[in-house]
């Protein structure tokens, strides 16, 4: 299994080292100046003496994330479940929610800075704003896709409504929820960094904006490559869920 | 048992069924038979309770049950398993419904059908047939006293279809169970039923009820044998005339 994990992933590994290569010659070769392009070593370089100061808002950020992601999950969910019970609800809101996903996060954010403050909370309306669509948006579709079959089959044993939902939809739903947390969970991470520029005490995107207002761009390039690896942790971890949760479809075809 | 007493039903301006009287007895397995479009499906919608007829009862065992649901156990054209659940948890499903969930009956009945080996399977694994024989099971192991059975094994291959006939006999003969069975093939009605209802189409009424002689348990020469052509022709020239 190790030999065939190590034959998928080398030539992906080899051109990402291709690329920073490229990139360390590019900068010495051209002597661009380390505030417009900092060299990959001067990256690495930046990272280790910064790191110990770097963790607090590192720390903070994850928080942030996990609890708008966990927050907007469960508003997700909640919204698709009423939706899809009631569907008289479902026409009257849905185009609402369309509506809400159009409007850029970033323009919100102030609005909601005058609303709330420069507490915790606006930023927890950015993050969730930015999960829940996605979320709720493939668990209703989940809820919809239902085979009729199934459908069919539980209304002629007399199942109710609540039992309809509990043992066939959701169920049914779980592998179409799954692709839209992993989406939700690469979100949370850009809005928490993006929802810290607002202003905080602490996070990767207050880290960010005062390396930035000093130049100091080899800062700013580790911070950007940390928001990448949480953002692929979370991904990850998300994965890995799906896996645990969906194993009855792993050797076989998608019924 | 089950009566339905002149149910009619129609869509739109299309009259589908007209005047259906039938009577299922305790235990009894009788099959419907009639082509494809007679509204076969539609009178087992109005017996499990999905549609309301336009005029006529539904009664099982003495009781109304005209448009009222969760009072028949039912087997579709498909297996229709859960694929997230193992076949015991499938088998179950019934039960579920029904509130009180008997795992070592379902256990002890998986055994008995020759499913003993995958019972912590999940569908996806298991063959066609095998499916159609969980499913079966599972509507077996539902606590209701009637299944309705839509033409279970239409989808499966010639070979496949008489083992499974002979496989469901064998598990039924054992059983107290009434059934109500669709299906368009007449060998399949003849070796399976007491009793055998003719439909016409356009709208569906009432042909002929056929009660079928054959003594039980029957066995695959039955197929071949010369009173069972004699009855065969008898349906075809009822379904013909």
């Amino acid at each position: 299994m190790n030999t065939s994990v190590l034959k998928k992933i080398w030539r992906p590994f080899l051109a990402i080292l291709l690329f920073i290569g490229l990139w360390e010659v590019a900068t010495r070769l051209f002597s661009i100046e380390e505030w417009l392009l900092p060299a990959p070593s001067d990256i690495v370089m930046e990272a280790r003496s910064v790191i110990p100061t770097f963790l607090p808002h590192l720390q903070s950020t994850v928080t942030l994330s996990v609890s708008g992601f966990l927050i907007g999950t469960t508003v997700g969910l909640g919204v698709a479940t009423i939706l899809h019970l009631m569907p008289r609800v479902r026409e009257t809101f849905f185009p609402f929610i369309i509506i809400s996903q159009n409007m850029p996060i970033i323009v919100l954010a102030p609005l909601l800075v005058i609303w709330f403050g420069f507490n915790a909370l606006p930023k927890l309306i950015i993050i969730t704003l930015a999960c829940f669509f996605p979320i709720a948006v493939s668990a209703l579709g989940g809820f919809t896709q239902t085979n009729r079959e199934l459908v069919h089959y539980m209304k002629m044993m007399g199942a109710n409504k609540a039992q309809l939902f509990w043992k066939l939809e959701l169920p049914h739903a779980i592998p179409s929820i799954f692709s839209g947390l992993k989406i939700a969970g690469t979100y949370s991470v850009m809005a928490a960094v993006v929802s810290e520029w607002l202003g905080a005490q602490k996070g990767i995107g207050v880290f960010m904006t005062l390396a930035a207002s000093s130049y100091r761009t080899s800062r700013v390039f580790v911070a950007i490559i940390v928001a990448m690896i949480i953002s692929l942790a979370f991904y990850g971890l998300i994965l890995l869920l799906e896996k645990f949760f969906i194993r009855w479809q792993q050797k076989g075809e998608n019924n | 048992m089950l009566e339905l007493r002149h149910v009619s039903k129609s869509f739109g301006n299309k009259q589908v069924l007209q005047e259906i009287s039938l009577h299922v007895a305790n235990g009894e397995f009788v099959s419907v038979i009639g082509p494809s479009g007679s509204g076969k499906s539609t009178m087992f919608s109005l017996i499990g309770g999905l549609l309301e007829p336009d005029a006529g009862e539904i009664y099982l065992s003495g009781e109304n049950i005209t448009n009222k649901r969760g009072f028949i156990s039912y087997m579709p054209q498909q297996a229709s398993l859960f694929p997230w659940r193992t076949i015991i948890e499938n088998v179950l499903v019934g039960q579920e419904l029904q509130g009180k969930k008997d795992y070592e009956r379902a256990e002890a009945m998986l055994e008995r059908a020759g499913l003993g080996d995958v019972i912590h399977a999940y569908p996806h694994e298991l063959s066609g047939g095998m499916k159609q024989r969980v499913a079966f099971i599972r509507a077996l192991l539902s606590p209701q006293s009637l299944m309705l059975l839509d033409e279970p094994f239409s989808a499966l291959d010639e070979f496949t279809r008489t083992d499974m006939q002979k496989w469901l006999l064998s598990i039924w003969e054992d059983d107290e169970q009434s059934i109500l069975f669709i299906t368009h093939n007449i060998d399949e009605a003849l070796f399976l039923s007491d009793k055998i209802i003719i439909l016409s189409v356009n709208p569906a009424e009432i042909k002929e009820v056929i009660e079928v002689p054959f003594k039980r348990p029957r066995d695959e020469e039955l197929l071949l044998s010369e009173e069972f052509l004699q009855w065969k022709r008898k349906i075809m020239d009822v379904i013909q005339y």
